[in-house]
């Protein structure tokens, strides 16, 4: 086979590099510094090339090809489109912030070798790669379940503790029963034609109940992935066990994969989605943001925060995605090609800012050994580079202008505001209580990440030991850096992204190229004439005004400097435990959405000497649906095992039974 | 109306007498006996082979016949025997089922696979199809075997038996398979055996008897 260059090719070619290092890795099993110093940079600047390619991509042509791989008669067939090439940078600009930052990551003698764990995170990568570029069902399921199992190797890196182990099976369990769903979605979806490539299905015509039946499926399998209320349970376990580059790449990135797999499957394969499909996916992906995020508001661990933080954001992106569909179905393509673009945005914004987050929790946890936000505070002063950096990926993820979160979310909001042109009734009159519900999730993100923030980094150390935390070495401040950039850059200059992702949209609406912004420099969206948004305007005016204000704080307070313990207010001998506590921060929303909650509180007796209050928050939808369900299994796996007899001759009396059962039938 | 010729003739009483054999190796609980009877069985059909060789002149059937000879009239035997003196293991107990009752399931067994026969004999073409209804017999019959014993050996002599009546039953209807998948066979049977003599010992190490009720011990959910 002669090799020519396509963009195909070279993204392949990545992605074989990236098995390659990873294999590399099991050269020197034991070494930290081989894997570390080495192997992971050479992986993040794989990403960078990776990233490279397809954003160059973009706007080129479909490209095919067959790989000489596979069973007999069933060969891998790949494909890069324009939505292909869109994840593929995701995943390649998210790596290359998580690669670097982990290479200064890991240590030793933390659970699994470094080798074995460069070889499974970077056989994740490739293996996200590779679901992005199949175009056959068999190619995709391959790709999907090397990545669930590779992600499930490195959620159990630590898997002497059992609480880690059982969160590594809850993940394998979900992704399980997710992926036997999208397998099944793929059956209906071939037509009868018994073709497995993307080709013959895009070209099957189902009937509209079928391809209900095959989004249904597909709902279910993506939605199990991408944590959608109420199949998020495993999110929150999952997230905390991993290490933090670990958790970083499957928020930043994994869960992302599942929205390229609906988006390839709703607009691409099934051909036309049904306009009420997208109202189910609305519904679940609002349901999905306001569950995560009052979740969010009330943990105590930063991890599972940002966790329940992810399950908030992916729901965010489902609601884009759904209206997309409402538009699509609804033949109002240039609206859909807006609710799209906010989808994609907010992955990209996602991917970046979630990652800038889980990071820094890694750094934190690793100067500190602490996850929990009971006792950590003050960090601002002893970790200066990680707290800053946090910081960018805080702002975004509140959704502060002018970072990247903002564009998403004013996007999606613009693209609520235009629901009243669909032709139903009723739904033109529900949607925008939708905006409403974004705009309540979108603010209280906000105050989910001054708590985040605020207690982590801020006001004084809660323990002693905080004092002597190392701030993060040079390769992990690098990571961070970059991501951080990422997000600036996402967020001065959508114009200039927008126009790069337009493919995208044109691609899957079937769409001519519409126009984003009179200017560079101001966004506007299609078929608005009304809201347009300057990100560098109001940038500049930012930095003016906070100027200004340093400026004249300067000139007026000179003399008066005076540098005393964090919010101590002019009070002598404020202590740590006077300050406001995660807990005690988180519970307003612990109030006001008490029904949503399942607590249990232990109050002290007003004559103990030594009270104590705890209060641990659970997940109703444990109690409400999984323990039921886990009980009708076991039932059944009981019954069924009565067939287990123990006693060799009924074995042989039920292959015995079979087969006269079986050659009567023949007769 | 034509006496059947005289190698057909011979072939149905081998065949004949290979169901007795079934029969009798049913109700037979000396171990030692089995054995005996298994080599009985191996040798007929060693000659039954060499029947159909001479009949249709098919060489590849000579080589399986001496495969035969070899494997399961001498070696198995053999092992089997040094196994049971070994293992001291001479007799088998109680039988699952008592061995009239047996004998009766048998007979349906044997009603049912003629049955079962008729119409696939009707579709091969070769001389020897008459004795297909007594191929599946036997085998069906050494499943049977298998299920009514209790002790493992006894087990392991009527699964070669069973091999036994598939490599009849190919015989009949098509003039055994093809060489390598006999030769696979013969080699799949050889190393089982090795495994499972492995195997009983291990058992008797583990509950001090071939006896397998207490394995019963070992299933997961009570």
């Amino acid at each position: 086979m002669g090799f020519t260059f396509s963009y195909l090719n070279g993204c392949l070619a990545m992605l074989l590099a990236w098995g390659g290092i990873g294999l590399a890795g099991l050269v020197r099993p034991r070494s930290v510094e081989f894997a570390g110093r080495t192997l992971f940079p050479l992986g993040a600047l794989c990403g960078a090339a990776l990233a490279a390619l397809a954003v160059a991509s973009l706007a080129v042509p479909a490209e095919q090809t067959v790989l000489p791989l596979g069973l007999p008669g069933l060969p891998f067939h790949l494909r890069r489109d324009a939505l292909s090439s869109a994840f593929l940078a995701l995943l390649g600009a998210t790596s290359v912030g998580v690669s670097l930052f982990a290479a200064g990551y890991f240590r030793r003698g933390e659970g699994t070798a470094p080798g074995l764990l460069c070889l499974e995170y970077h056989v994740f990568l490739a293996s996200m790669g590779f679901v992005m570029l199949a175009d056959d069902a068999y190619a995709f399921m391959v790709g999907w379940e090397c990545m669930a199992l590779s992600s499930y190797f490195l959620v159990t890196t630590q898997h002497r503790i059992p609480e880690i182990r059982s969160a590594g099976f809850l993940y394998l369990l979900v992704a399980h029963v997710g992926a036997i769903s999208i397998l099944l979605g793929f059956g209906v979806l071939q037509g009868g034609s018994w073709q497995f490539t993307f080709d013959a299905m895009r070209s099957a015509r189902l009937d509209p109940a079928w391809a209900s039946a095959a989004f249904g499926l597909a709902l279910f399998g993506f939605g199990a992935k991408a944590g959608l209320v109420p199949l998020h349970v495993w999110l929150p376990e999952a997230h905390p066990a991993a290490p933090s580059p670990v958790s970083a790449l499957m928020s930043g990135v994994m869960l992302k994969t599942a929205v390229y797999g609906m988006l390839r499957v709703c607009f691409d394969l099934v051909g036309a989605p049904q306009w009420w499909w997208g109202l189910i996916v609305l519904g679940l992906g609002l349901g999905s943001a306001f569950y995560g995020v009052i979740f969010a508001a009330v943990q105590t661990d930063m991890k599972r925060l940002l966790a329940w933080s992810s399950i908030e954001n992916l729901g965010v992106i489902f609601a884009g995605l759904g209206l997309a569909i409402v538009f699509r179905g609804s033949n109002l393509a240039p609206l859909a090609a807006l609710a799209l673009m906010a989808t994609l945005y907010h992955c990209l914004n996602h991917a970046l800012m979630k990652s800038i987050l889980f990071l820094g929790t890694g750094a934190v946890l690793h100067a500190t050994g602490e996850r929990n936000l009971g006792r950590l505070g003050g960090l601002i002063h002893r970790m200066p580079w990680i707290a800053w950096l946090t910081l960018v990926g805080v702002l975004a993820i509140a959704g502060l202008p002018p970072l990247n979160g903002f564009v998403s979310e004013w996007l999606l909001l613009q693209s609520f505001l235009f629901a009243g042109r669909v032709p139903e009734s009723f739904v033109n009159m529900l949607l925008p209580l939708g905006a409403a519900v974004v705009a309540l999730c979108t603010a209280l993100a906000g105050y989910v990440m001054v708590k985040f923030f605020g207690v982590i980094f801020l006001g004084q150390p809660r323990e002693p030991t905080l004092a002597q935390a190392p701030d993060g070495g040079i390769l992990e401040r690098l990571g961070l850096l970059w991501l951080a950039l990422g997000c600036l850059a996402l967020g001065v200059l959508p114009v200039q992204v927008i126009a790069m992702l337009e493919p995208v949209t044109r691609e899957l609406l079937h769409l001519p190229a519409l126009s984003w912004g009179s200017r560079w420099w101001l966004l506007a969206p299609p078929a608005a004439g009304q809201a347009s948004y300057g990100p560098l305007a109001l940038f500049a005016l930012t930095l003016l005004v906070v100027f200004i204000a340093l400026l004249a704080l300067r000139v007026s307070i000179r003399q008066r400097t005076r540098r005393g313990p964090a919010w101590d207010c002019g009070f002598a001998r404020l202590d740590p435990r006077m300050q406001d506590t995660a807990e005690g921060f988180g519970q307003p929303i612990r109030h006001i959405f008490e029904p949503f909650f399942a607590m249990h509180r232990e109050l002290p007796s007003p004559f103990d000497a030594a009270p104590r209050y705890r209060v641990a928050v659970g997940d109703r939808l444990w109690t409400l649906l999984y323990e039921p369900l886990a009980g009708i299994v076991r039932a059944a796996a009981d019954r069924a095992a009565r067939l287990q007899q123990g006693r060799i001759a009924t074995y042989l009396l039920y292959s015995f039974v079979t087969l006269i059962v079986l050659l009567a039938l023949v007769l | 109306m034509n006496p059947l010729p005289l190698d057909l003739q011979l072939l149905n009483a081998c065949a004949s007498l290979l169901l007795l054999l079934s029969f009798s190796m049913l109700a037979q609980r000396r171990v030692v006996n089995l054995v005996n009877l298994l080599a009985l069985q191996g040798a007929l059909l060693c000659f039954a082979t060499v029947l159909v060789a001479l009949r249709t002149g098919q060489a590849h059937l000579y080589l399986s016949a001496a495969l035969t000879l070899a494997l399961k009239v001498i070696g198995l035997p053999l092992l089997l025997h040094r196994l049971i003196r070994r293992l001291g293991v001479y007799w088998d107990a109680e039988p699952v089922i008592n061995p009239s009752g047996t004998m009766l399931i048998g007979l349906l067994i044997v009603v049912f696979s003629f049955g079962l026969a008729q119409p696939l004999a009707a579709l091969a073409s070769t001389a020897t199809r008459s004795t297909l209804g007594i191929a599946i017999a036997v085998i069906l019959l050494a499943f049977l075997a298998m299920i009514t014993r209790r002790k493992a050996m006894s087990q392991v002599v009527a699964f070669l038996s069973m091999e036994n009546g598939l490599f009849f039953g190919a015989m009949s209807a098509t003039y055994g398979m093809p060489m390598v998948v006999e030769l696979g066979v013969a080699l799949d049977v050889l190393v089982a055996m090795l495994v499972l003599g492995v195997f009983f010992f291990q058992i008797r190490e583990q509950f001090d008897s071939l006896d397998l009720h207490h394995l019963e011990s070992l299933k997961e959910v009570e």
